[in-house]
C-alpha cells in the first residue's frame, strides 16, 4: 500500500484564487496535504492564511481553482454541484463556531436536519438523532431550541448533527472559537473522544494552542503554505 | 425513482421549515401582504363594475328574443321604424303568438333629464314608449308596486334601478316631460336587466308628445324558440319593403356594452398593472429580506447536502404563500365591500344612464388571487435564484 492510498484525504498542488473585482487574491498556492484516516489534525495560523479556505475545500464547500481533492479515493473536486452535494451529506460532518444551529427546530429536530437526506423513516431518524444526543451527553435538552441553551450545549447539538449520518470526516471550524474555557475544553474532549472511541478522522482550524494540542497532529498554515511547525 | 423522491422530501421539509420562520420577519412579510392585498381589492373592485356592467346586460337578454332596428343603426337612438315598417316585421316567421297577438314590440327610445339622487346633477335617463305587449315580450317584467300605468294616458311606470338612482321618482311624484306632467303610479323589476333603470309609458302618448307621429325605433320581438331566428332574419333581410337589421336580443345588448365594459376593463387593468408593479417591488424587497436574514441557514443546509433547487422552491413558496394570503385577503375585502353595490353610470353607445350591481363573481376573485400570485411568483423568483447562487462557503461566514 502507498502512502497515498493509506490517506482518508489527499490534497495534491492546490491553489486558491479569490477574485475581488479585477483583483486576484492566491490564498492558498501548490498546496499539498494527506490526512490519514483516523487522524486528529489541528490547522493552525493567523487570519486570513487559508486555513478555512483549506477546510472548505477538504468538505466540498468550495473548489480549487487548481490541483486536485480526494476524499475516500474519490476525486471531490470534479463532482457536479448535486453529487457533491450528496456526497457532503453521506461522508461529511461539519461543526460551525457559531454552531449554525435553526433557530425554530428544538435540538432533536436540529440533529435529525441531515437525516432528512436520507431514506430513513421518521422513526428511525428520531432514534438516531436520540442517540446522537446521547453521545454528546444530551439527552435530557432534546426538546429544548437553541435559545434556552448554553453557547457549549447548543456546540454539542452541533457535534450530534455533524456525527449523526456516521461520517468518516469531521471538519470542525474553531468549534471551541465563541466558547468559554470550560465548555471549550468539554467540546474538545467530546472530539477528542470521538476520534480515539469511534475512529473518526477530524480535521480542526483553531487559533487556541490548547485546542490544537488534543490533535493528534499540528499543522501550520502561513501565506498559503503548511509548516509543521509556526513561522515566527 | 429514489433520487426524485428524496428530492422532494428535502422541498418539503426545507419549505416545511422555511415557513416556520416566517414569524421572524412578521413586519416585512405583513407589508407584502397588504401591498398585494390592497392591488387585487382594487383590482376585482373596478373589474367587478365591468362584470356587473355585463351581467345587467346579459339579465336584459333571453334566448328567444330579438331586436329589430333601422339597417345601419348601432342603436335604438340611431334607429327609426314607420308604421309599415312595425306592420310588416310584425308579420315575420317564427315570432309567438299569444292569444292571437304576435310577440312583437314596437317601442319608441327617448332621453329625458333628471337628476341623479346622490348628487344632484342632471343625468339623461331612457324613457321607453311601450305597446301591450311589451310586459310579456320583455324577459322577467313585471310590476311590483303600485299598477301598470293606464293605456292612453299620460303616466309613468319606473324601473327599480332608476328609482334607487334618480331623484323624484317615487310613486305618487310626477315628472315634467315634454312641457307634460307625468304622475308616477307603479315600480317594475325586469330581471335585474338594463330595463330596470328606464321610465316605461305608452308609445301611444310618448309619440305626439314627441312629435313622432306613427314611427318607432324598435321592435322587440319573442321568437317561438331561439332556433326560428335564422328564418325570421332571412325572411326580413330578404323582404324588399324593408331595410331592417334583425339581431338577438343578447348580441345587441352585447353591442351595447362592449365600448363600456372594454373602457372599464381596460381602466381596471391598467391600474391593476401599475399597482401590481409597484406591488412586485414591496414582494422582492420583503422576500430579499427574507432571504438575506437566511443567508447563513441557507448556506448551513447547502452545507449539509441539501440541493439548490429545494432552497429556491422554499423561498418561492414563501413568496407564493404571502402572495395567496395577500390575493384571498384582498378578494374577500372586494368581495364584502363591492360585490352587490348598486350605482349607475352612463352608457356611451345609448347615451343614456344604465344602473348596475357590482359583480364580485368567483371567476373575478380566482382572476385576483391568479393575479397576486403572479406578483408573487415575480416578487419571489429573484431572491430565489439569489439564495441558490450564494456561495456556500462565504455565506456561511456571515453573521
Amino acid at each position: 500500500m502507498t502512502e497515498s492510498s493509506r490517506s482518508l484525504v489527499s490534497v495534491k498542488n492546490v491553489d486558491k484564487v479569490f477574485k475581488r473585482g479585477s483583483e486576484e487574491i492566491h490564498v492558498l498556492g501548490g498546496l499539498d496535504l494527506d490526512i490519514p484516516e483516523g487522524e486528529f489534525l489541528a490547522l493552525m495560523g493567523p487570519s486570513g492564511s487559508g486555513k478555512s479556505t483549506l477546510l472548505n475545500l477538504i468538505g466540498g464547500l468550495d473548489r480549487p481553482s487548481q490541483g486536485s481533492v480526494e476524499v475516500g479515493g474519490e476525486r471531490i473536486d470534479q463532482l457536479s454541484n448535486r453529487r457533491l452535494a450528496a456526497w457532503r451529506a453521506r461522508h461529511v460532518g461539519l461543526v460551525f463556531q457559531f454552531y449554525n444551529l435553526m433557530p425554530v427546530l428544538t435540538a432533536q429536530k436540529n440533529v435529525e436536519l441531515p437525516l432528512l437526506l436520507t431514506h430513513l423513516s421518521r422513526a428511525e431518524r428520531k432514534k438516531r438523532a436520540a442517540i446522537a444526543l446521547d453521545i454528546v451527553g444530551l439527552s435530557n435538552r432534546n426538546n429544548h431550541y437553541p435559545r434556552t441553551l448554553s453557547g457549549g450545549e447548543q456546540q454539542r447539538v452541533g457535534i450530534a448533527r455533524s456525527i449523526v449520518t456516521d461520517p468518516t470526516l469531521l471538519l470542525c471550524d474553531e468549534p471551541t472559537g465563541d466558547l468559554d474555557r470550560k465548555s471549550g475544553d468539554e467540546i474538545l474532549d467530546l472530539l477528542q473522544a470521538l476520534n480515539r472511541e469511534q475512529g473518526k478522522t477530524i480535521v480542526m482550524v483553531t487559533h487556541d494552542i490548547h485546542a490544537a494540542a488534543r490533535a493528534t497532529r499540528t499543522l501550520y498554515l502561513n501565506k498559503g503554505r503548511l509548516t509543521t511547525e509556526p513561522e515566527e | 425513482m429514489a433520487g426524485m423522491f428524496n428530492w422532494i422530501s428535502q422541498i418539503v421539509s426545507v419549505t416545511l421549515f422555511n415557513l416556520r420562520t416566517l414569524p421572524q420577519r412578521i413586519g416585512s412579510s405583513t407589508t407584502a401582504i397588504f401591498g398585494i392585498a390592497g392591488v387585487v381589492a382594487v383590482m376585482v373592485g373596478v373589474l367587478s363594475i365591468a362584470q356587473g356592467i355585463l351581467r345587467t346586460m346579459e339579465n336584459s337578454s333571453s334566448s328567444e328574443n330579438v331586436v329589430v332596428l333601422r339597417s345601419g343603426a348601432t342603436s335604438e337612438m340611431m334607429s327609426g321604424l314607420s308604421g309599415d315598417d312595425v306592420r310588416f316585421i310584425s308579420e315575420g316567421p317564427g315570432l309567438l303568438r299569444q292569444d292571437d297577438e304576435v310577440m312583437a314590440s314596437p317601442e319608441l327610445f327617448v332621453i329625458i333629464n333628471l337628476p341623479i339622487r346622490s348628487t344632484g346633477t342632471d343625468a339623461n335617463v331612457p324613457m321607453r314608449g311601450v305597446t301591450r305587449v311589451a310586459g310579456d315580450v320583455h324577459k322577467g317584467f313585471q310590476v311590483v308596486d303600485g299598477r301598470m300605468f293606464e293605456w292612453g294616458l299620460n303616466e309613468v311606470i319606473v324601473g327599480v334601478g332608476a328609482l334607487r338612482e334618480f331623484a323624484g321618482l317615487e310613486i305618487g311624484s310626477t315628472i315634467t316631460v315634454a312641457r307634460e306632467e307625468w304622475p308616477v303610479v307603479g315600480i317594475f323589476e325586469a330581471s335585474g336587466g338594463i330595463a330596470e333603470t328606464e321610465i316605461w309609458v305608452d308609445a301611444s302618448v310618448l309619440q305626439p308628445a314627441y312629435r313622432r307621429g306613427n314611427s318607432y325605433q324598435a321592435v322587440y320581438g319573442r321568437l317561438k324558440s331561439p332556433d326560428a331566428f335564422q328564418e325570421f332574419k332571412d325572411a326580413l333581410t330578404s323582404d324588399p319593403r324593408l331595410n331592417v337589421k334583425p339581431m338577438r336580443e343578447a348580441d345587441y345588448h352585447s353591442s351595447q356594452s362592449t365600448v363600456l365594459y372594454n373602457l372599464i376593463t381596460g381602466l381596471g387593468t391598467l391600474i391593476a398593472a401599475i399597482m401590481g408593479f409597484g406591488a412586485i417591488f414591496g414582494a422582492l424587497n420583503t422576500m430579499y429580506t427574507a432571504v438575506s436574514s437566511r443567508t447563513r441557514e441557507i448556506a448551513t443546509l447547502r452545507a449539509l447536502g441539501f440541493q439548490a433547487s429545494p432552497v429556491v422552491i422554499s423561498v418561492l413558496s414563501e413568496s407564493l404563500l404571502l402572495a395567496l394570503l395577500g390575493g384571498a385577503i384582498g378578494a374577500s375585502l372586494a368581495w364584502l365591500v363591492f360585490d352587490g353595490f348598486r350605482a349607475a353610470t352612463l352608457n356611451f353607445s345609448s347615451f343614456s344612464q344604465v344602473a348596475f350591481a357590482f359583480d364580485v363573481s368567483p371567476a373575478l376573485l380566482v382572476r385576483g388571487i391568479v393575479f397576486a400570485l403572479i406578483i408573487g411568483l415575480i416578487g419571489g423568483l429573484f431572491p430565489a435564484i439569489r439564495a441558490a447562487r450564494q456561495p456556500v462557503s462565504a455565506a456561511l461566514r456571515e453573521l
